[in-house]
C-alpha cells in the first residue's frame, strides 16, 4: 500500500472541494471495500478524504411519500430501520443478506452503490484485467467465469456487481443524488451504471469528483409486498451468484403492479423491466411467471460455465413470485 | 477541520485512540490499520489477524458499541471513537458472560478465531435486543416483532466469524447460554470438572 | 527437604472426565499469544515477494529503488542469500520440500514462488517496499492442467507402496452380477488454519531462536538445523500457542526467510504469511481424480475391488495424496487392485491436510458402496456388515481391534436409519427435496517415539515437560490429565509445559498421532516418577526429575492392522430449483480408543465432521490454466463452511481402549472427517436420485445435473 494523505471532511461542499479534480484522492466512507482494494494494489490513492462524519446519516421521509437516505448511513442501521423494513422489506432482506454483521455496520449506503466487483481476475493485481488496466483483456471470458455476468456483458468484460442493496433500490426506482463540483444533481439508479460496451473500467455516470449524498426512494405501494431471495455458495457470508428483489401486487387474480430486478447476472444489477411487461395485468399464475422470466432471459448469452445462472433466475422468479402471491392471498 | 497537521500534505499524524476506556496516543503511518495499531504499537494482541482482508472475522472489536473487523479500518480514521477489544471485555477478573460461556462448553480448539467470535457474539446479543432483524428472519417488518434468538438466528448473525477448527456447534451453545437462551444443541453430557464447571 | 504425603491417597482418574481447556482463560480474554504476538526489542519486518509467472527464470531483480524506500533494511534473493543444504531426510523421513528452501536459485517452478524477502522497519514500509519490487523473468511455457489421462503420470510410494494387486480383476469383474465403474473427483483444498503462518527469528548468544508456528517443535529444529547445517542443539524453536494446523504447519518458506534475515541483519526479524501466500506457500491437499470399480454378486458379496487414484504434485517435488489407500484397510474382495499415481505438474508442492488420503479416498470409495447397495437393492449399512474383513486385505495382518460394524449399528439405531425409504427423491418438504447419506470410515492408529520429562517439587506439585505442540486439539490438557493419573494426583497440581524444543525431541502433533505419543512418553516418565517417590525419599529444593523415551517401547509394537473407525450419517435438503445444499443434521459414531477428555474430543470429531460438510460442499481452490496460478486467493473465493451451514452435529463414541497402549488412546484428529463427505454426497443423492461424483456439490453443479438427467 503506497502512503498517503489522510484529510477529514466536515461538510459536503467542503470534501467535494477537498477532492477537487485530484484523480489521485478517494472518499473514505467504511472502508470496507476501498481499504481492500488498497491491500490488494487494485487502488493506490495518494491522498484520503474521510466523509464518514459527514451528516449524511439520516434517513427521513420525503414531502412525496417516500424515504431519504443519507449516503453514510450504515448498512446496520438500514436494515434495522422501521420505515425500511415496514415500507421495502425487500431492502432490508437485500442488505442483511450482504457480507456479514460487522462490514454491514462499517459499510455506507454511499459506498455500497460504487463497491466494486469481486472478480478474482479485477482483485489480483498480477493478472489482466480490463475494468482495471483497460486494454490489458478479460481472461475471465476463457477462463473461471462460473459467476459471471449472462445478462449485458461484453467481450471486454463479464464480471458482475457485488451489491444486494443495489439490486432492491433497482427495483425501486431509487435516485441517486450527489454533489459536483457545479454543485448538486441527480441520476436514477437505472441510469447510474454504464452499459459496459468496450469501456468497462468507466462503472458509473457520477461525475468526477462528485460525493454521493443521498438516495431517495419514491413511494411505492407495491414495495410493502416485497422479497430479496439471495442463492450463494455457502449459507451465509458469501457474494450471489444469483438473487432476485421481488415486488408483487395481486388483486383478483390478476397481477396489477410487480417489479422485479436481479442480483449476479449483470456489471449492474439488473431492472427486469420486459418481465414486469408481462406480468402487468396478467393472471397471477405460475404460468405468467415462467414467461415474465424468459422474456427477460431471452436476452441472456452465457458463458461455457454459467448457464445455470439462467435456469436459476427463472426458478427464483417463479418461487418468489408464488410465495408473495400466496402471502397476498391469506 | 481537523488539526492544522493534516492539511498540508502528509503521510502521517499524531492520533489519539480511545480504547478499553483509556486514550492512547501515538503517531500512525496513515496505512496502519486499527488491527496493526493494537497489535504492533500498543500491545494488545488479543485482537487477532486471519485474513487481514475482512473474510474471516477473527480481528472482530466493538466501535462505539458496535461489531466491526479493525483490519479495514484504518487507525487515523478511528479517532473519536470508542473502541473495546477483548482485552476490555471483562469485568476486572471477572470474565464477560459470553467469555465464560466459551470456557464453559469449549467454544473454541485452537483459539485464534476467538476473541473475534466473543467480541462478535456481544454485538450479536446486543444488536438482537435491539430489535435487529437477520437474513434468517422470516418475516422483516417492524410489526412482526423481534425473532426469537434461536440457533438459526445465532448461526446466520456469528456467520461473519470463520472457525476453521470447526467448533461451530459449542459457538452457538455459548453464545445462546450468554444470550439466556435454550439453543437446540443443550446437551448433558461433557460436564467440566475443572474449575468454571458448567451448571 | 519435603516428603511428599499425597501420593498414596485416593486418586479419582482424571482421564475420561470433562476438563475445560488449561489455557482457556487466556484464549477467552485475549491473553494466549500466539507466534505473531510476542514482542521483540529492535524487531524488523520482512515481506515475502513471490513469483507472478508459472515457470521460467528471474532474469533480475531492481532491488536499488526499493533499497532507497523509506525504512527498508534488506532485499534478500537469490544472488545474496546464505546459502542453505537440501540434502538430508527430515524427521518424517522425507526430503526438505523446495517451497521452504529459499532464494537459492534463479529458477521459477511455479506461481507463488518466493523470489525475495524485503526487510523493514515497519510491515507497513515492507509491504509498500516487496509489493513495489520488480522482478523480470524469462518465463517459460508451464503445464498446470491436472486430469485423468495426463500422459506424464506414473505410480508413485509416499507412505504407503504405490501398487497393490490380488486376483484377477478382469475375471472377477466379469463374473460379478453387478458392477459399479464411476470416476470421483476432488478438487484443491487448502488448509488455511485462521492463525496465517509466523515466524520471528534472532540470535542470542550464538543460539537461534525461533517463535513460530508449527506443529511440532522437535521437527521444525531438525529441519532449520539441517538448512542451515547448525547443530540441533543450537536451535531452540517455541510455539505456546499454535492458531490451527491441519497439516501445514511445518517448516515453510517463512521460517526459513526470517532466520536468513535475522542472520544478514543480526536482529530479530518477524515474517508472516498473508492469507494470499499461503494458498502457494503453505501447502495444500492435491485435486484427485479417483477411479472405483467393484464387482458384487447379488448379495452384496465383493468379488472385485480396484481403487484407482490420481493426484498432483511439484515439478521438483514429490508429495503423494494416497487416496487408494483407504480401501486396503475397509474392504476385501477376491480380486483387489488399488493404485496411486502423481503427475508433476508446475504447481506448489501439496503436502499433508487433515485425513490425507483417506479424505478424498473415503469420498470415492464410499460413495462407490452407496452406488454398489443401490445396484444390489441392499441397505448400505448391511452392504458394509457383508463385507466386514477378519484380516487386512492387503497386508494379512490381524486387526489390533476392528469396532467398525458396532459403530454402524450404534450409528443407525441412533440415526434412525431404520426407518430410512431407501427410494431416492421421495421425501419433500414444500420445495425441498430431503435425503439422508452415511458411510464407513477408518483412520490409522500409531504412535511415534518421544521423549518426555517430569518433576516432582517439594510442595506436592509436578512440572511436566514435552516438545507437543497444542494446535486447538486440546493436547495440552489431555496430557495434563495423563499426567496426573500417571502420578496419581489431580490434574491442577499438574502443570504440563509444552511447544519448546528443549524439552527434548517428540512427534508432531499429526497423523493423529500426536496426543497418543506424548501420553506414552509422559506415562513413563510420571509412572516412573511415581516409583521413585513410593520410595519415601525426600525431595531436593531443586525437585526430582526423571525423563522417558518410547522409542524401544513403540518399536516392539507388534504388526497389526491399527486404525479408528467410525460411521458417518448425514442428512440434506436440497432446493432443486436453486441448487442449494443444506446439511439439516449429522452424527458420527466412532471407535477411536480411549477418549482423554470428552469436552474437547467431542469438539475435535463435530470439528472433522464440518470439514467434511465444507469439503462436501463448498471447497474448491480454482486454478487459471492461462497464468498457472489461483483465482479467488482468498477467504471469500476459496469458501470454508461458517455458522449458518452448520447444523446440529452429534459425535460420540463407543468403549474401544487400545489395549497397545499404556493410556488405551488411538487418537482422534483425522476420523472425524474421513466418510463424512461420502455420507453428505450420498444423501444428495437419496434426496435427489442424482449421484454427484465431484465435489464440491455446488448449486451450479446442482442445476447443471438435474438438466441433464432424463426425468428432468
Amino acid at each position: 500500500m503506497r502512503e498517503f494523505d489522510y484529510q477529514r471532511a466536515s461538510d459536503v461542499a467542503g470534501a467535494v472541494a477537498l477532492l477537487g479534480a485530484d484523480p489521485d484522492t478517494r472518499f473514505l466512507g467504511g472502508g470496507t471495500n476501498l481499504v481492500d482494494l488498497m491491500k490488494s494494489g487494485v487502488e493506490r490513492p495518494a491522498r484520503l478524504v474521510d466523509i464518514r462524519e459527514l451528516p449524511l446519516d439520516e434517513i427521513e421521509p420525503t414531502p412525496d411519500g417516500g424515504l431519504r437516505i443519507g449516503a453514510t448511513v450504515t448498512n446496520g442501521d438500514l436494515a434495522a430501520h422501521p420505515e425500511i423494513r415496514r415500507r421495502y422489506p425487500a431492502l432490508a432482506q437485500a442488505v442483511l443478506a450482504g457480507a456479514s454483521g460487522q462490514l454491514r455496520n462499517m459499510a455506507t449506503v454511499g459506498g455500497n452503490l460504487l463497491q466494486r466487483t469481486r472478480c478474482g481476475y479485477f482483485t489480483d493485481v498480477t493478472k489482466p484485467c480490463n475494468k482495471r488496466v483497460p486494454g490489458s483483456g478479460c481472461p475471465a471470458i476463457e477462463g473461471e467465469h462460473h459467476n459471471h455476468a449472462i445478462l449485458g456483458a461484453s467481450g471486454h468484460c463479464v464480471a458482475v456487481h457485488p451489491s444486494d442493496m443495489a439490486v432492491a433500490l433497482a427495483a425501486f426506482d431509487a435516485v441517486v443524488h450527489f454533489h459536483a463540483a457545479d454543485g448538486p444533481g441527480q441520476s436514477p439508479l437505472a441510469d447510474f451504471y454504464l452499459p459496459v460496451g468496450d469501456t468497462p473500467h468507466r462503472e458509473t455516470a457520477l461525475p468526477p469528483g462528485a460525493l454521493i449524498t443521498h438516495v431517495t426512494l419514491p413511494p411505492a405501494p407495491v414495495a410493502a409486498r416485497s422479497r430479496y431471495r439471495k442463492v450463494r455458495e455457502r449459507a451465509s457470508y458469501a457474494f450471489a451468484i444469483g438473487s432476485l428483489a421481488a415486488a408483487l401486487d395481486v388483486r383478483d387474480g390478476v397481477v396489477q403492479d410487480a417489479r422485479l430486478a436481479f442480483g449476479a447476472v449483470a456489471s449492474r444489477p439488473w431492472r427486469a423491466g420486459a418481465a414486469e411487461r408481462v406480468l402487468i395485468g396478467a393472471p397471477a399464475d405460475a404460468g405468467t411467471y415462467a414467461a415474465a422470466a424468459d422474456a427477460e432471459l431471452a436476452a441472456a448469452r452465457p458463458l461455457p460455465h454459467n448457464g445455470y445462472k439462467v435456469e436459476l433466475i427463472r426458478n427464483l422468479v417463479v418461487a418468489v413470485l408464488s410465495e408473495l402471491a400466496e402471502e397476498a392471498a391469506r | 477541520m481537523r488539526k492544522k497537521q493534516l492539511m498540508t500534505s502528509s503521510t502521517s499524524s499524531v492520533i489519539t485512540l480511545k480504547i478499553n476506556g483509556e486514550k492512547h496516543t501515538l503517531p500512525v503511518d496513515h496505512r496502519t490499520t486499527l488491527l496493526d495499531a493494537l497489535r504492533e504499537r500498543l500491545d494488545l494482541t488479543g485482537t487477532k489477524k486471519g485474513c487481514d482482508q475482512g473474510q474471516c472475522g477473527a480481528c472482530t472489536v466493538l466501535l462505539d458499541g458496535r461489531r466491526a473487523v479493525a483490519c479495514l479500518q484504518l487507525a487515523v480514521a478511528a479517532e473519536n471513537r470508542e473502541i473495546t477489544t477483548i482485552e476490555g471485555v471483562a469485568d476486572g477478573d471477572r470474565l464477560h458472560p459470553v467469555q465464560q460461556a466459551f470456557l464453559d462448553l469449549d467454544g473454541f480448539q485452537c483459539g485464534y478465531c476467538t476473541p473475534g467470535q466473543i467480541c462478535s457474539a456481544i454485538g450479536v446479543i446486543e444488536e438482537h435486543a435491539a430489535g435487529w432483524p437477520s437474513a434468517a428472519t422470516s418475516d422483516v417488518r417492524p410489526e412482526a416483532g423481534p425473532p426469537p434468538l434461536s440457533a438459526e438466528e445465532i448461526r446466520e448473525r456469528m456467520s461473519g466469524n470463520l472457525c476453521r477448527c470447526g467448533a461451530y456447534v459449542s459457538i452457538v451453545e455459548a453464545v445462546a447460554r450468554a444470550a439466556g437462551v435454550q439453543a437446540d444443541e443443550r446437551r448433558g453430557e461433557d460436564v467440566p470438572a475443572g474449575k468454571g464447571a458448567a451448571a | 527437604m519435603t516428603t511428599l504425603t499425597t501420593a498414596t491417597t485416593l486418586h479419582t482418574p482424571a482421564v475420561g472426565t470433562a476438563h475445560t481447556r488449561i489455557e482457556g482463560r487466556d484464549k477467552v480474554t485475549g491473553a494466549a499469544r500466539y507466534a505473531g504476538e510476542v514482542p521483540f526489542a529492535d524487531l524488523a519486518h520482512g515481506w515475502l515477494v513471490l513469483s507472478t509467472v508459472a515457470r521460467g527464470r528471474i532474469r533480475d531483480l531492481d532491488t536499488e529503488s526499493v533499497l532507497a524506500m523509506p525504512g527498508v533494511l534488506a532485499v534478500l534473493e537469490h544472488r545474496n542469500a546464505p546459502r542453505l543444504t537440501t540434502d538430508y531426510t527430515s524427521l518424517l523421513g522425507m526430503r526438505p520440500d523446495p517451497t521452504c528452501a529459499v532464494f537459492q536459485h534463479d529458477r521459477v517452478p511455479h506461481l507463488g514462488w518466493p523470489v525475495a524477502l524485503v526487510v523493514a522497519e515497519t510491515s507497513e514500509q515492507a509491504r509498500e517496499a516487496a509489493e513495489t519490487l520488480v522482478v523480470h523473468y524469462e518465463q517459460e511455457p508451464h503445464d498446470v492442467g491436472f486430469g485423468a489421462g495426463h500422459p506424464d503420470a506414473y505410480a508413485a510410494d509416499g507412505h504407503m507402496p504405490a501398487v497393490t494387486e490380488k486376483g484377477d480383476l478382469d475375471a472377477e469383474l466379469a463374473a460379478a452380477a453387478v458392477v459399479v465403474d464411476a470416476e470421483y473427483t476432488t478438487p484443491e483444498e487448502h488448509h488455511h488454519p485462521m492463525e496465517p503462518h509466523a515466524a520471528t527469528a534472532r540470535w542470542d548468544g550464538g543460539r537461534l531462536e525461533v517463535t513460530d508456528s508449527n506443529q511440532g517443535a522437535t521437527w521444525v529444529v531438525g529441519e532449520l538445523a539441517n538448512l542451515f547445517s547448525l547443530d540441533p542443539a543450537a536451535v531452540r524453536v517455541r510455539s505456546e500457542h499454535v492458531g490451527g494446523g491441519f497439516g501445514s504447519k511445518g517448516v515453510r518458506a517463512h521460517q526459513v526467510a526470517a532466520v536468513m534475515a535475522a542472520t544478514v541483519l543480526q536482529r530479530p526479524v518477524r515474517v508472516v504469511l498473508t492469507r494470499r501466500q499461503m494458498f502457494s506457500l503453505a501447502g495444500y491437499r492435491s485435486p484427485t481424480v479417483q477411479h472405483v470399480r467393484l464387482g458384487a454378486d447379488t448379495d452384496g458379496h465383493l468379488r472385485a475391488l480396484a481403487h484407482r487414484s490420481l493426484s498432483q504434485t511439484a515439478t521438483g517435488y514429490e508429495f503423494v495424496e494416497s487416496s487408494a489407500g483407504v480401501a486396503r484397510v475397509m474392504y476385501d474382495a477376491d480380486a483387489h487392485h488399488t493404485a496411486n499415481r502423481v503427475v508433476r505438474l508446475d504447481v506448489p508442492s501439496p503436502t499433508f491436510m487433515r485425513a490425507p488420503g483417506e479424505a478424498p479416498g473415503s469420498f470415492a470409495l464410499e460413495a462407490a458402496l452407496d452406488e454398489l447397495a443401490e445396484k444390489c437393492g441392499i441397505d448400505p449399512i448391511e452392504l458394509r456388515l457383508r463385507n466386514e474383513p477378519d484380516r487386512g486385505p492387503v497386508s494379512g495382518l490381524p486387526f489390533a481391534g476392528r469396532n467398525l460394524a458396532a459403530c454402524l449399528r450404534e450409528g443407525a439405531r441412533r440415526f434412525g436409519w431404520g426407518e430410512r425409504d431407501p427410494r431416492p427423491g421421495r421425501r419433500r418438504e414444500g420445495r425441498l427435496l430431503l435425503g439422508t447419506g452415511m458411510a464407513a470410515a477408518s483412520f490409522p492408529a500409531g504412535a511415534m517415539p518421544s521423549t518426555a520429562s517430569a518433576t516432582a517439587h517439594p510442595d506436592g506439585t509436578f512440572t511436566v515437560r514435552i516438545s507437543a505442540a497444542d494446535i486447538g486439539t486440546g493436547a495440552r490438557t489431555a496430557l495434563t490429565l495423563v499426567a496426573a493419573d500417571a502420578l496419581r494426583t489431580s490434574p491442577e497440581r499438574v502443570r504440563v509445559r509444552i511447544g519448546d524444543s528443549d524439552f527434548g525431541p517428540a512427534m508432531i502433533a499429526g497423523g493423529s498421532m500426536g496426543t497418543r505419543s506424548w501420553a506414552w512418553a509422559i506415562r513413563v516418565a510420571a509412572g516412573e516418577l511415581r516409583e521413585r517417590l513410593a520410595l519415601g525419599t525426600g525431595i531436593p529444593p531443586e525437585g526430582i526429575t526423571v525423563r522417558s523415551d518410547t522409542t524401544e517401547a513403540i518399536g516392539a509394537l507388534a504388526a497389526a492392522e491399527r486404525h479408528s473407525y467410525g460411521a458417518q450419517f448425514a442428512e440434506v435438503a436440497v432446493d432443486p430449483g436453486t441448487g442449494e445444499v443444506r446439511v439439516r443434521r449429522m452424527l458420527g459414531v466412532f471407535a477411536a480408543g480411549r477418549i482423554v477428555n470428552p469436552l474437547t474430543a467431542r469438539n475435535q470429531l463435530r470439528g472433522g465432521m464440518i470439514w467434511g460438510i465444507s469439503m462436501a460442499l463448498h471447497e474448491e481452490a480454482v486454478r487459471d490454466r492461462v497464468s498457472g496460478g489461483h483465482v479467488g486467493a482468498d477467504l471469500a473465493g476459496y469458501h470454508v463452511a461458517t455458522h449458518a451451514d452448520v447444523p446440529r452435529i452429534e459425535a460420540d463414541w463407543i468403549e474401544d481402549t487400545d489395549p497397545d497402549d499404556p493410556v488405551g488412546i488411538k487418537g482422534i484428529g483425522e476420523i472425524g472427517i474421513v466418510g463424512a463427505a461420502a455420507a453428505v454426497a450420498n444423501a444428495v443423492w437419496h434426496a435427489t436420485g442424482v449421484r454427484h461424483r465431484s465435489l464440491p456439490i455446488r448449486p451450479d453443479r446442482i442445476l447443471a445435473a438435474a438438466a441433464e438427467a432424463p426425468d428432468a
